[in-house]
């Protein structure tokens, strides 16, 4: 699986009520999500993603609160991937849930630039950075989690793999 | 090799001989969601096309984030809540019932040896009866309701080892603010955090939640604390299914051990905008405020109460300052009225309101506007938590918001201490 993007990149410690405001939790429409993605801290942010970017950040990102549209606005406003020296636990196994692909990557912030275009090859964990011609390593995902994101997220797994049942 | 609590705990969930840093398939002995989170997840597990939840008896949801509710959109999620429990027969609380995390513990629902999983971050709550608890999404709760199982890395263990006497009007929510600034919003990440120590047997249960409530601010996994005779008093009138008390091992091997002395702890606040920036209270007092609020599934308690209750009694709130009180649950909220508490707020010229969330996450009942500034004892103060991204939020004990809201500054809660009760 490879995916390919431009960077944008993030400080330390992004939280989900930054990325999602809690009066947008009443919705399921993904296309409110994608146009309040970030709302908190960059207000540009619907705009530069649109394209299909790849998020850049520091630690521990996505922390805070549980909240599953946080890593579903990112997604649906655009983020082919999200590259973090660290992230927070829920925000981690909630993207996966929903096939939206994060890669531990230490030293991530210091090797990408604003606007790098990137090449991020999951199976391997290896990063590309197209502009400047680096390779970075992340910490590769164990295959079953490679699986879920494969599959497009983890109801479409279990879909898969229980075949529609409840049980 | 001894086990930690929690290895022992996921030993049992996952009936397999397993250690910190496995990956087990673990069994789930109760779930829970509210009206934050439960929207997506009924969405997600009938997008599955499942045609029962794996358990009913397990499932609880919690109208509690806004509740009542505020507008039609919150209206609509709290009637799809009712309505998946009306289908699948699952427990459901509804407005005014109080807190999640609250009555997940007054109810019964938690048992000493337990794991369970909440679609709330807030949920290692519980770990301070001896539990496993920890936060999920909500597509992974849809996957939970459906299967009763759930995929977990099993966490490493820093021990904090906690000494001393705390002073007067100095409390369990000083030491988890201390500790948060000193470890760092991400100092824990991923770990278990075990509480250890005489200050911890000596804390009461309302004490050690608060302690476990904000152990995912420093970005842990979970919270726990070794059931005792407290643990037992507390649970034994509400659990009535069977539970395990466990404890660590003398040979348990540990990521990390630190050790706090509570003998000369200040009260401590953390200033905006985030959770580890945290200052003794000297060093901000008198910063002006508009907005004191007292609850939270962090401070919502009754003994919260009772000692905000015993600084404002025969007092007024600064003019030109609003305290909000929202108790945890309708039993706190009752037994404050019986105590006397509620009249005491009441004359202080505070607000008091249903058992909700409310303002702790910005959905209602005490909003913040731009420039305005609010002492809290809830557990987040990120941008725009509370209200506008140009309020300023500043976490504290109980005491203290109490305190603060009398001078209408941030106040250092001992400066009551000579008043008797």
């Amino acid at each position: 699986m490879r995916v390919y993007g431009k960077a944008i990149k993030y400080g330390d410690n992004i939280n989900t009520d930054a990325i999602i405001p809690s009066k947008y939790l009443t919705t399921l429409d993904p296309n409110e999500w994608a146009k309040h993605a970030m709302e908190g801290i960059d207000l540009d942010f619907p705009r530069k993603a649109r394209e299909g970017v790849i998020i850049v950040a520091g630690r521990n990102f996505g922390c805070g609160s549980s909240r599953e549209q946080a890593s579903q606005a990112l997604k649906h406003a655009g983020v082919k991937c999200i590259l973090a020296e660290s992230f927070a636990r829920i925000f981690y196994r909630n993207a996966i849930n929903i096939g939206l692909p994060v890669l531990e990557t230490p030293g991530v912030t210091a090797k990408v630039n604003e606007g790098d275009i990137l090449s991020v090859y999951l199976d391997e964990g290896k990063v590309v950075n197209e502009s400047s011609g680096e390779i970075i390593f992340a910490n590769s995902l164990p295959s079953f989690i490679l699986e879920i994101i494969r599959d497009g997220g983890l109801i479409e797994h279990l879909i898969k793999v229980i075949g529609g049942k409840g049980e | 090799m001894g086990k930690t609590i929690v290895e022992k705990i996921f030993s049992l969930a996952s009936g397999k001989d397993v250690y910190a840093k496995d990956i087990v398939v673990a069994k789930v002995d109760a779930a829970m969601a509210h009206d934050g989170t439960a929207l997506l997840a009924i969405e997600a597990f009938e997008d599955m096309g499942g045609k029962n939840v794996w358990d009913p008896s397990r499932i609880v949801l919690v109208i509690d984030h806004v509740a009542p509710s505020s507008n039609e959109n919150f209206a609509k999620v709290h009637e799809v809540m009712r309505s998946f429990a009306r289908k699948y027969g699952v427990r459901i609380y509804d407005v005014g019932s109080g807190i999640c995390h609250q009555v997940m513990v007054e109810s019964g629902h938690v048992g000493p040896g337990s794991l369970i999983v909440g679609a709330d971050s807030h949920t290692c709550t519980y770990g301070a009866l001896g539990a496993f608890a920890t936060g999920i999404g909500s597509t992974e709760m849809a996957a939970v309701f459906a299967t009763g199982r759930i995929w977990l890395r099993i966490p490493q263990t820093i021990k904090m080892n906690v000494t001393g006497r705390f002073q007067e009007f100095v409390t369990p929510k000083d030491l988890i603010l201390y500790i948060i600034g000193k470890v760092g919003a991400d100092g824990a990440i991923y770990k278990a955090i075990e509480f250890t120590g005489p200050t911890i047997r000596e804390m009461n249960v309302s004490g050690r939640l608060t302690l476990c409530n904000m152990v995912v601010e420093m970005g842990a996994k979970n919270g726990i604390i070794e059931p005792d005779e407290k643990t037992i008093e507390y649970i034994k009138s509400r659990v009535n299914k069977p539970f395990k008390v466990f404890r660590s091992d003398p040979d348990a091997k540990y990521y990390e051990v630190m050790e706090f002395n509570v003998d000369s702890l200040e009260p401590m606040v953390a200033c905006p905008h985030s959770v580890d920036n945290v200052k003794p209270v000297k060093s901000v007092e008198g910063v002006e405020i508009d907005q004191a609020f007292l609850g939270s599934c962090t401070n919502g308690r009754l003994e919260d109460l009772e000692v905000a209750a015993r600084i404002l009694k025969g007092r007024r709130i600064k003019r030109g300052v609003r305290m909000i009180v929202t108790p945890a649950s309708t039993q706190v909220y009752l037994e404050a009225v019986k105590r006397g508490l509620i009249e005491i707020f009441i004359r202080a010229g505070a607000c008091v309101s249903n058992p909700t969330c409310g303002a702790c996450f910005g959905g209602h009942m005490g909003l913040l506007a731009s420039g305005e500034v609010c002492i809290s004892s809830s557990n987040r103060n990120f941008v725009g938590r509370m209200g506008s991204p140009e309020a300023m939020i500043y976490l504290a004990s109980p005491a203290t918001v109490a305190a603060s809201a009398v001078e209408g500054k941030i106040t250092d809660p001992r400066r009551f201490s000579e008043r008797s009760i």
